[in-house]
């Protein structure tokens, strides 16, 4: 009998591994990794093509459904590239709040990130540990924009309205006792500052939690040291950014290099790793969790302190106060244009980047003077991370195909757009 | 950013460089691309290709109204204009460089006529443009020439067209469905009709 030992095989697209709807066709020689080619594009939606056809200000929304893990950085790249054709000014506590969302959906994405990465890999509790810390931020998006996913939350010209005075508590109900209901209700008494700043008092502890049940972990290091290794010269070849041009020891965080909105007010640092395998990109991801939590609690002190407006007072772009609206003509044609006809940018293009949690996010946006756009490219970076793939995973065992895609934090939201 | 533009300009000419919300426009023809790319990474360290992207300039300009916005008052016409250097031609390629060691940014841009669409790959200079270019031909069907893999990536398997361009529908061109009789999924014309909700809007200050 001929002993045939090159085969293909069908990864995906509904392996709960492929993080959604990965299609790896993998060649295989016995169990090591020849060749692996991802089929993307089966959540193609079209975005691109849907955002040309609509009036500026109705596309936020799909910017929170690319990466749907990281809402409201979409929608930062987005309205910033608005604002800078616009040439329009934000409220700085406008952008305070913005920073301190950017670095709460941080904390989001990583813990998704974590608690997948963790179960591809084998470790099973972390998850459930991320997921409850998860959900007292899902409640901070809730609290602010009343979705607690896809928030469009950000605007043209500031947020969409100031952080609520109360933080909304559970009700009473027959399943809870009072005493239940209360302890539920702890740290809700006060606004949704209060709140979040609890939450960054007590979020070292957890991060500590998880450090002590996976850093150290014999398994776990098994499993991710030496693991698709990337220089720092290839892994600029290949268009990282974000935690896996880190990961390779290269120091470039556009937070800090390309400051935007109120980044160059505060205080923080970037982890780099050394080697550029799973494991470095793990700590630097955790690493950022801390550095994110203390931005959190920078802004909300400045939040504090520093009442303000939070929508620019341009009303050709932001909507008039409805009180005005009933007894001034200005306000009341400004309300109808915008909600018609919305308003026009100049002729131009531009490119806005932000650092989200998984890398670059850029919109380029090119205008013809119209009420639409006329092109808007989506610069996602797990576009150019998954495209790295062949090469990460080349030469490794089957097994460790599941841990780079957990290390590259795919999200196919951004990836097939 | 001075100093960068200056270099830049020493190297492409005045004329083909723009200056616009603080970023940087070089125009290349088409035929050196593989040229000025080598230069601006060898010369300028733009060592990654944050994006390569594609513009169907089709129906640039173009709105469903024509009209015209007062001088005066509550006007909500464009303020000003400013020079693309749009020579005519349908396709833009342009190219989003990023010089990790410098902390710069400059975008590359070159047209491309309708009747030939096709640039030389840049997957020798920047590995990463291997997807980039292969959603550029998938999307708008410009070609790539020694490109190793030009394939398909967004769209459906033995899709025909390339949805970014202005001529395809924003309906699409086919529906897919169950077929009972059949036993089968089949494609089929888009039994949909197009809906415009909000009209495509360009206000001139001077009509």
């Amino acid at each position: 009998m001929a002993e045939i030992r090159n085969y293909t095989l069908n990864f995906g697209p509904q392996h709960p591994a492929a993080h959604g709807v990965l299609r790896l066709i993998l060649e295989l020689n016995g169990e090591v990794v020849e060749n692996a080619d991802p089929h993307i594009g089966l959540l193609h939606r079209g975005t691109e093509k849907l955002v040309e056809s609509k009036p500026y200000n109705q596309s936020i929304g799909y910017m929170d459904r690319l990466d749907y893990v990281s809402m409201m950085c979409n929608e930062h790249a987005y309205v910033m590239a608005i604002e800078k054709m616009l040439g329009i000014e934000v409220p700085k506590r406008a952008k305070y709040i913005r920073v301190m969302f950017d670095e709460i959906t941080r904390l989001l994405n990583h813990l998704m990130w974590l608690g997948t990465h963790g179960i591809d890999v084998g470790a099973m509790s972390i998850f459930l540990y991320c997921f409850k810390e998860r959900e007292k931020l899902i409640d901070c998006y809730e609290a602010v924009s009343g979705s607690r996913m896809h928030a469009t939350y950000y605007r043209p010209g500031g947020v969409y309205r100031d952080l609520p005075d109360e933080m909304p508590k559970y009700l009473e109900s027959k399943f809870r006792s009072k005493e239940e209901l209360a302890k539920l209700n702890e740290n809700r008494n006060g606004s949704l500052l209060d709140f979040i700043y609890d939450f960054t008092e007590q979020f070292p502890a957890n991060l500590k939690q998880y450090n002590g049940l996976l850093t150290d972990n014999r398994i776990w290091k098994q499993r991710l040291v030496n693991i698709g290794v990337v220089s720092a010269k290839r892994a600029k070849q290949l268009g990282f950014t974000g935690p896996m041009l880190r990961g390779s020891g290269v120091e470039w965080d556009l937070r800090k290099h390309q400051p935007y909105s109120v980044y160059d007010e505060l205080d923080f640092d970037i982890p780099v790793g050394l080697t550029g395998d799973c494991y470095d990109r793990y700590l630097v991801r955790m690493e950022e969790m801390q550095q994110s939590n203390n931005i959190i609690k920078q802004c909300v002190n400045w939040l504090k302190n520093n009442p303000g407006p939070v929508m620019s007072d341009n009303h050709k772009v932001s909507p008039p106060s409805k009180t005005n609206m009933t007894g001034d003509m200005e306000s009341l044609i400004h309300h109808f244009k915008l909600f018609t006809e919305g308003y026009s940018l100049d002729e131009g293009e531009v490119y806005s980047a932000v650092e989200h949690p998984k890398g670059e996010f850029g919109i380029y946006l090119v205008s013809d003077g119209a009420n639409k756009p006329y092109r808007v490219k989506i610069r996602a970076p797990g576009f150019a991370h998954l495209s790295a793939m062949n090469e990460m995973v080349k030469g490794h065992m089957l097994s460790d195909v599941v841990t780079v895609i957990g290390t590259q934090d795919i999200v196919f939201g951004e990836i097939d757009r | 950013m001075s100093e960068l533009k200056s270099k830049l300009i020493k190297e492409f000419g005045e004329n083909n460089i723009i200056d616009a919300y603080d970023e940087l426009t070089i125009i290349v023809k088409a035929e050196d691309i593989i040229k000025s790319c080598l230069q601006l990474k060898d010369d300028f360290d733009f060592d990654t290709l944050i994006d390569l992207c594609s513009v169907d300039y089709l129906d640039y300009g173009k709105s469903d109204w024509n009209a015209n916005a007062s001088q005066s008052g509550f006007s909500r016409a464009r303020e000003n204009q400013i020079n693309t250097k749009y020579d005519g031609k349908r396709f833009a390629v342009v190219y989003h460089l990023l010089s990790v060691v410098k902390n710069n940014r400059v975008r590359v841009k070159t047209y491309l006529s309708e009747d030939n669409p096709i640039i030389e790959s840049v997957t020798n200079i920047w590995p990463v443009a291997d997807w980039y270019e292969r959603e550029v031909f998938d999307l708008m069907g410009i070609l790539f020439e020694n490109h190793t893999d030009l394939r398909r990536i967004l769209t459906d398997y033995g899709f025909t067209g390339h949805p970014l361009r202005k001529d395809f529908p924003l309906i699409g061109e086919v529906e897919m469905l169950y077929d009972d009789t059949l036993g089968r999924i089949i494609y089929q014309p888009v039994s949909i009709e197009p809906n415009v909700n909000v009209p495509r809007v360009i206000r001139n200050k001077d009509g």
